[in-house]
């Protein structure tokens, strides 16, 4: 469903991704694993539109959309879901419009939007209460999971995350991950996630792929990336200082 | 050598600067032919004019009666009250309303719009926008534009009136001037151009005051240093065009 070949994207003289070839099935629930600075978030900005690849195809379906803005292409075809890695709630907007926010620009009531909103809420586990509280009134976990709930909002085809449990602890960043998988699978989505924390990808992951140096170098199913001797993953899962990857400026 | 390179890399960089500028403005201005948001256009003309009216207000009054004290004592003092009130009313009109009730909605407005969508840009907030199918052009830069162009001559319209109150007040209470006639010099000397003028002055400041804001906000980078920075570039590059574009329509209303 997601097909990316020979993707090519440099800042100035700074080469981020070069030649990246992938390809997700539809239904994979993908994560993509790979050092701070590998060009993850680069990776994820270029699917979205938000950055132009300077060379290469992302197909979405059998569209090639490269450099096009998902949602601004009228790729009514396909619908999007993201998570931001900072939750990227809006902070002049209650909860439930945060979560109803695209049904609201398309004159959907807002009596019918809040209904929905709250519904939206109880699926990621949080009660009718906070649907009229602020962003800056919630807690860390409580924002990832509102941000959970924008994502699926709209049923999406596709589902983005950005790095969805930094900067929660650990029994809060297990529950997001439940989540996660629970409502990629409940949906049928294909799901893209990237992450360096490899609990979570544990959970979420149906496929694991490695990015380093701005490529692909290693992808296969979580069983096998317990089993792999290749040093690369080793090193990452490991967290060893000493490996193939070389860590710079430390 | 190191001089040419030096001035090579400012000139490249100023260019850079303006072009980007440029493309902004003209997706602001292909954004008015799309999807319009009321509500958010609402929002900001009682942010932009309603909340800015009581600063605006303080400003004007006490510059009228400033003005009032400058003419009375600087000038012959002869036939003081037609020259005071006539002077008053076109100073505040034709200059003083619109620049300084631009530069001071520059300081709060500019600042405020830029520190906001800055702190929304470096918080991913913009790129969460475009996730939900909504151009920001639309939904953020457009709104704030549209609200400062139509907003901004009704705040210096009150500015004008509240401007020749000061000079009147100060002039019937210190200079004892009589209060009637000198409203009645007013009206005789004041012109509709004079106050058209100054709305049309008015009108190109919202516009610069927004864009400045909108435009700085959205290419903030780097945290809270960033947006720090955004900010205070905006109500420096508004206040310096508002000054300098008043000259130039100074120069376009009146010397013809």
């Amino acid at each position: 469903m997601i097909e990316i070949n020979n993707l090519n994207k440099k800042f100035n003289r700074n080469e981020v991704l070069k030649n990246l070839n992938i390809k997700i099935e539809k239904g994979e629930s993908a994560v993509v694993i790979g050092r701070s600075g590998t060009g993850k978030s680069v990776l994820l900005k270029c699917l979205l539109g938000l950055l132009r690849p300077d060379s290469g195809i992302i197909k979405i379906g059998n569209k090639n959309i490269l450099g096009k803005n998902l949602q601004y292409s009228n790729n009514k075809s396909v619908k999007i879901g993201m998570l931001f890695q900072g939750g990227a709630l809006f902070d002049s907007l209650n909860i439930w419009r945060n979560i109803s926010f695209s049904s609201l620009q398309n004159k959907v009531s807002e009596k019918e939007c809040k209904k929905i909103a709250i519904e939206t809420l109880e699926k990621v586990g949080l009660n009718s209460d906070v649907a009229d509280l602020y962003p800056s009134e919630l807690s860390g976990g409580m924002q990832k999971r509102v941000s959970l709930g924008r994502a699926i909002f709209s049923e999406p085809d596709i589902i983005f995350f950005d790095e969805p449990t930094t900067g929660l602890d650990p029994i809060t960043a297990d529950v997001i991950n439940k989540l996660i998988l629970e409502k990629v699978n409940d949906l049928g989505a294909t799901a893209l996630t990237i992450t360096h924390d490899m609990s979570s990808a544990r959970t979420i992951a149906s496929k694991v792929y490695m990015l380093h140096e701005g490529n692909i170098i290693w992808g296969d199913n979580v069983e096998e990336m317990e089993r792999t001797k290749n040093e690369y993953i080793l090193q990452f899962v490991n967290g060893q200082s000493d490996g193939p990857i070389k860590i710079q400026n430390n | 050598m190191k001089i040419f390179t030096n001035v090579g890399s400012s000139v490249i960089n100023f260019l850079k600067e303006t072009g980007r500028f440029f493309i902004f403005t003209l997706k602001t201005l292909k954004s008015s032919i799309s999807k319009w948001y009321f509500k958010n256009i609402f929002q900001q003309m009682i942010s932009i004019g309603y909340l800015s009216l009581p600063v605006v207000a303080l400003t004007s009054f006490f510059t009228g009666g400033a003005l009032a004290i400058q003419i009375y004592y600087g000038g012959n003092q002869f036939n003081s009250e037609v020259i005071v009130s006539s002077i008053v009313a076109l100073g505040i009109t034709r200059e003083l309303g619109p620049v300084l009730g631009g530069i001071v909605v520059a300081g709060r407005v500019s600042a405020a719009i830029a520190a906001e969508i800055g702190t929304m840009k470096v918080t991913e907030q913009i790129d969460a926008l475009r996730t939900l199918s909504t151009d920001p052009f639309e939904y953020l830069v457009f709104p704030r534009v549209i609200a400062g162009i139509i907003v901004l001559p009704i705040l210096v319209g009150f500015a004008d009136i509240i401007g020749i109150m000061g000079g009147w007040f100060v002039g019937v209470q210190s200079l004892d001037f009589n209060g009637s006639v000198y409203l009645q010099n007013t009206e005789i000397f004041l012109e509709s151009n004079d106050i058209i003028s100054g709305l049309i002055k008015a009108s190109v400041f919202g516009f610069i005051i927004t864009m400045m804001g909108c435009y700085h906000g959205f290419f903030s980078q780097g945290g809270a240093q960033g947006v720090g920075r955004s900010t205070m570039n905006a109500v420096v590059s508004s206040s310096i065009l508002i000054l300098g574009s008043n000259y130039i329509m100074t120069n376009l209303l009146f010397a013809s």
